[in-house]
């Protein structure tokens, strides 16, 4: 590799002729390569959903449009079951931790130092430690519990005692852990960017704290609690490793994927996989403009505001490591 | 007052993830009863059982690194075009980058399933004149899984590294007398360091827990830890050796953490602004 001052020692018209032209070619190459990174990003997306409107059965060639699988998938009883828990698990799970997460953000600022980096590092590792130890984690310890639980429970209730057992709540509990963490993340975020002077002027004006947090710092937060909860809804929503080893005999649609995938591809799946991308890009662009909105009122450039806040999680989890 | 506020997250922490840890630690010294339960003691058996499963770690370290290195080298050219040639679509294409890690991770990889099964580019290779390609259930198809589903987490700290950059500090560069090539090597690599440090780490611990990319892409050949972990508490139930597998797993993890927390420090040494990521 020959360094370009080395080249203009020697002879400087030419030599920075060929730069100048070297450098347009690499900013060519450096577009085209971009260009084909989205095609990869995007192209296996495309398939699946152009492939869910085929007519025909076959994987490789398509014979005419139609919606006969997507009608086939959703009137069969077990995609619909396991559609209503997704729905019901994805729906908790984000409420849980709307409201967790968002308490949580509000009451940071006022706790003591050391309280505060200790839960601050909770949050972190909640979100860095990989869903399958979560998983496992979660399901030897609620079988465990449980079945001491079970144990009182049939002592104290000797006629038909109620049974605890994996399903659909121990699949919200787990997933609440990720989602409560990322809601807390995506407020705090907004509260450091947040206009102070707003509440000053608040204060200097009398208003009691309550109506300050009320009609001030609860507008500016909305927003992101809102981007938050529905980002904890798609979490819940798409997750499947958690929920296999938290599920017991309840089903969810990845859950349900992941098995039929397994039996064999049809295009049936494919029709569902294309429902699900389409109901979590609906709420992602929801919770993109969300969060657009929210850089533009504060006056901060919308550089900032979209992309990394989508991906707030895993970008402030290192950047809080100390 | 306030701090009650606290509480509700509090809890989940200790509930759902303290406890578990520390119940899955406790386990890992267990030992597995006869009838496939588990019998409490004080042992390290399952510790040294670990050495029985050296393929699944092997194969997990082996193409976990490889993945992040893929990983690295789609996403910093990626990443570099976005910061300095995006313009006013920079926050857009970004987000477009970082969307598909949002939207479901089994579809994602089942796309790819149903792409380089038999029915898909094989059959495109073969009339094409190629003859038989064999790519699903390769290595190679793991490989394109990981790099696939991973990049956004690398492209995105290494875009805003690359986008934190201080411009001044590559007109001083070039008004040095450095050239582009100059200027990318001695000053954008360096300053940028820090975001792939953690694009590495962000990269490399979930794909260490990979599950789904083997099964569905290596077709249970290339048989990673995440596999084993699920085969030993879902098949056949053996916990505390499941537990001493996952167990050390979180340690390696702590450790590459600490590592990296010591990488990153270094990096960021006093006075120089924002090195953190």
């Amino acid at each position: 590799m020959t360094t370009p001052p080395a080249g203009r020692g020697e002879d400087g018209q030419s030599g920075d002729r060929f730069w100048v032209v070297a450098e347009r070619v690499g900013d060519r190459v450096l577009r085209s390569y971009t260009a084909l990174v989205y095609v990869f990003l995007f192209a296996p997306i495309v398939v699946v959903v152009v492939f869910s409107f085929n007519a025909g059965r076959s994987a490789s060639e398509i014979v005419g449009f139609s919606t006969r699988w997507f009608t086939t998938a959703w009137t069969d009883p077990f995609v619909l079951k396991a559609l209503r828990n997704s729905l019901f698990i994805a729906a908790s799970s984000a409420v849980l931790a709307t409201i967790g997460g968002t308490l949580a953000a509000l009451a940071m600022p006022s706790v003591g130092g050391r309280t505060r980096a200790i839960f601050e590092q909770l949050t972190y590792v909640a979100i860095i430690v990989p869903s399958i130890v979560i998983g496992i984690a979660t399901l030897i310890f609620l079988v465990t519990i449980f079945g001491w639980l079970n144990g009182w429970l049939a002592f104290l209730l000797p006629t038909n005692p109620p049974r605890l057992g994996l399903g659909v709540h121990s699949i919200i509990a787990a997933h609440t852990l990720f989602t409560i963490a990322l809601v807390n993340i995506l407020v705090r975020t907004r509260m450091r960017s947040m206009d102070r002077t707003l509440t000053e002027a608040s204060e200097d004006l009398y208003a009691t704290p309550w109506r300050t947090f009320v009609e001030i710092t609860l507008p500016q937060l909305l927003p992101a609690i809102l981007a938050g909860s529905l980002l904890a809804f798609t979490f819940s929503f798409d997750d499947f490793i958690v929920a296999f080893f938290t599920s017991g005999q309840d089903q969810t649609l990845p859950i349900f994927l992941f098995s039929s995938i397994r039996r064999g591809v049809t295009p049936e799946v494919n029709a569902i996989a294309a429902s699900l991308l389409g109901i979590t890009i609906s709420l992602l662009l929801l919770a993109g403009l969300l969060l657009r909105g929210r850089g533009r009122r504060a006056g901060s450039a919308p550089t900032d505001s979209v992309a990394p806040s989508l991906g707030a999680a895993p970008d402030d989890a290192t950047t809080g490591t100390p | 007052m306030l701090a009650l506020l606290l509480f509700p997250s509090a809890l989940w922490y200790v509930l759902f993830l303290l406890a578990p840890l520390v119940v899955l630690a406790i386990v890992s010294f267990g030992l597995r009863s006869p009838n496939g339960g588990y019998t409490p003691a004080l042992s390290l058996v399952q510790y040294l059982h670990i050495a029985s499963r050296l393929t699944p770690v092997i194969n997990t370290i082996v193409l976990g690194f490889a993945g992040t290195i893929g990983c690295l080298l789609v996403a910093y050219p990626l990443a570099y075009t976005l910061a300095t040639r995006g313009g006013s679509w920079k926050t857009v294409l970004m987000a477009l980058i970082v969307i598909p890690m949002w939207t479901s991770f089994l579809i994602r990889t089942y796309a790819w399933m149903f792409i380089l099964g038999s029915n898909g580019v094989p059959k495109i290779l073969e009339g094409l004149g190629f003859g038989h390609v064999q790519l699903l259930n390769t290595p190679f198809a793991i490989l394109l899984g990981i790099v696939y589903n991973y990049l956004p987490l690398m492209a995105l700290p290494i875009y805003i590294s690359l986008e934190r950059l201080d411009r001044s500090l590559l007109e001083a560069s070039r008004d040095l007398g450095a050239g582009s090539l100059a200027t990318l090597r001695q000053v954008t690599f360096p300053l940028s360091a820090p975001g792939v440090i953690s694009g590495c780490l962000l990269v490399f611990i979930p794909v260490m827990g990979e599950y789904l990319i083997p099964v569905l892409l290596g077709g249970g050949k290339t048989y990673f830890l995440g596999n084993a972990l699920a085969d030993l508490f879902l098949q056949s139930r053996d916990w505390p050796f499941g537990s001493a597998l996952a167990t050390g797993f979180v340690i390696v993890m702590v450790i590459v953490v600490a590592i990296y927390t010591w990488a990153t420090r270094r990096l960021s040494s006093p006075g120089r602004e924002g090195g953190l990521l």
